[in-house]
């Protein structure tokens, strides 16, 4: 049986200049942009024809602006600790460049982590719009948010959310027949929580999808490095571009979404 | 295959001093959403402070600055199609009757 060897995975390719791994990586990046450009297309589209009152003036009304910060400052560290890991292999320092792998691999946990925090917040807060008006801060008002605590079929009992600098309110009872809509912040709540949570799960399967390709570097990273040290740097180079492309993502859905 | 220390070294500089001005960046752009801006100048300036951090990305951790041609070339080409994908569906917001009503409020 003969072997048959993949060409140009280690040298330029005389027509691109580049080796074909890398090649095939800026094409796959290529389709990225449309996929994502798209998704923000319809962003634009649906945040501008919004009618009025039902976009959020700032995304900070809805989301944790706090942990959105930490979250970007955390892709971007990935970043640098990815392009790192390939610098060290460039070096001919395996066990630096490892360790610079598991530390990008632990970055994109820490970042799931904290996305998944949110996306609890969002699924266990609710809101409630009612027909008759009930007394809460003082006012008369027909739409309450806070968290459930009791749902039967005769009422709901929750406890609104605390304004700022005043005391939290007290729970409160309603009665199922003066419910117009019950709702948590999940995709169902508007078009923008519906936005929000295509463009960050999108998003963070692509986290996934990363996490997934850097722990078989790590799995299979010594092997390979004895029969091919330049094989294996050209695939963290590789998974270093996608990751980066990843981290470019972000920086834009977190002003979008969290500070407009 | 291992690059010369000296050059690898001005590299690994260079990344530290990026990380850097994109953490700066971050806190900037955070910082300035609390001004509670104009809308439009609320979004010109987190989207010019987005691209200079996705620039930094895009020229130093993707090496884009020192890249070859043919990449630049495909991405340009991605880049009018964006633009496209951008633009083409905007311009509906210039039909002349075009206009949104949820209960007598005009959403524009």
């Amino acid at each position: 049986m003969s072997t048959v060897a993949i060409p140009y995975d280690i040298e330029p390719h005389p027509i691109t200049g580049m080796y074909n791994g890398k090649f095939g990586l800026w094409l796959f990046l290529a389709s990225e942009v449309m996929l994502f450009g798209a998704l923000f297309s319809t962003y634009i589209l649906l945040r501008v024809g919004a009618p009025a009152g039902t976009w959020p003036h700032h995304g900070s009304e809805i989301l944790d602006v706090p942990k959105g910060t930490i979250n970007t400052l955390v892709l971007i560290a990935s970043s640098v600790s990815m392009v790192l890991a390939w610098a060290s292999l460039k070096m001919n320092n395996f066990a630096k460049g490892r360790v610079f792998l598991l530390v990008t691999f632990l970055l994109a946990g820490v970042f799931l982590v904290i996305k998944a925090t949110e996306y609890y917040a969002k699924f266990t807060h609710y809101q409630i719009d009612v027909k008759t008006p009930v007394l809460l801060h003082g006012e008369k008002v027909t739409r309450i948010t806070g968290h459930l605590h009791e749902q039967t079929d005769e009422h709901v009992v929750i406890t609104p959310d605390a304004v700022k600098g005043q005391e939290h309110p007290a729970e409160m009872e309603i009665e199922r027949d003066n419910i117009v809509r019950l709702t948590n912040f999940g995709p169902q709540h508007s078009t923008y929580m519906a936005t929000y949570f295509t463009l960050t799960g999108l998003h963070g399967l692509h986290i996934v999808g990363g996490m997934v390709v850097i722990l078989f570097l790590l799995l299979t990273g010594p092997s390979m490095w004895s029969k091919n040290p330049a094989k294996l740097t050209n695939r963290v180079e590789c998974t270093g571009l996608y990751w980066h492309f990843v981290d470019l993502v972000w920086i834009f859905l977190f002003p979008v979404f969290y500070l407009l | 295959m291992a690059s010369s220390s000296h050059e690898m070294d001005k590299h690994l500089k260079v990344y530290y001093i990026v990380f850097g001005c994109l953490a700066v960046l971050t806190v900037l752009t955070v910082s300035v959403a609390y001004l509670h801006l104009p809308i439009v100048a609320a979004v010109a300036v987190a989207l010019l402070i987005a691209c200079v951090k996705g620039s930094l990305v895009a020229s130093f951790f993707m090496h884009l600055i020192s890249e070859r041609r043919l990449i630049f070339v495909i991405l340009g080409l991605c880049l009018f199609l964006f633009l496209m994908l951008l633009l083409v569906p905007s311009l509906t917001f210039f039909e002349p009757h075009y206009s949104t009503f949820v209960n007598g409020v005009s959403g524009r």
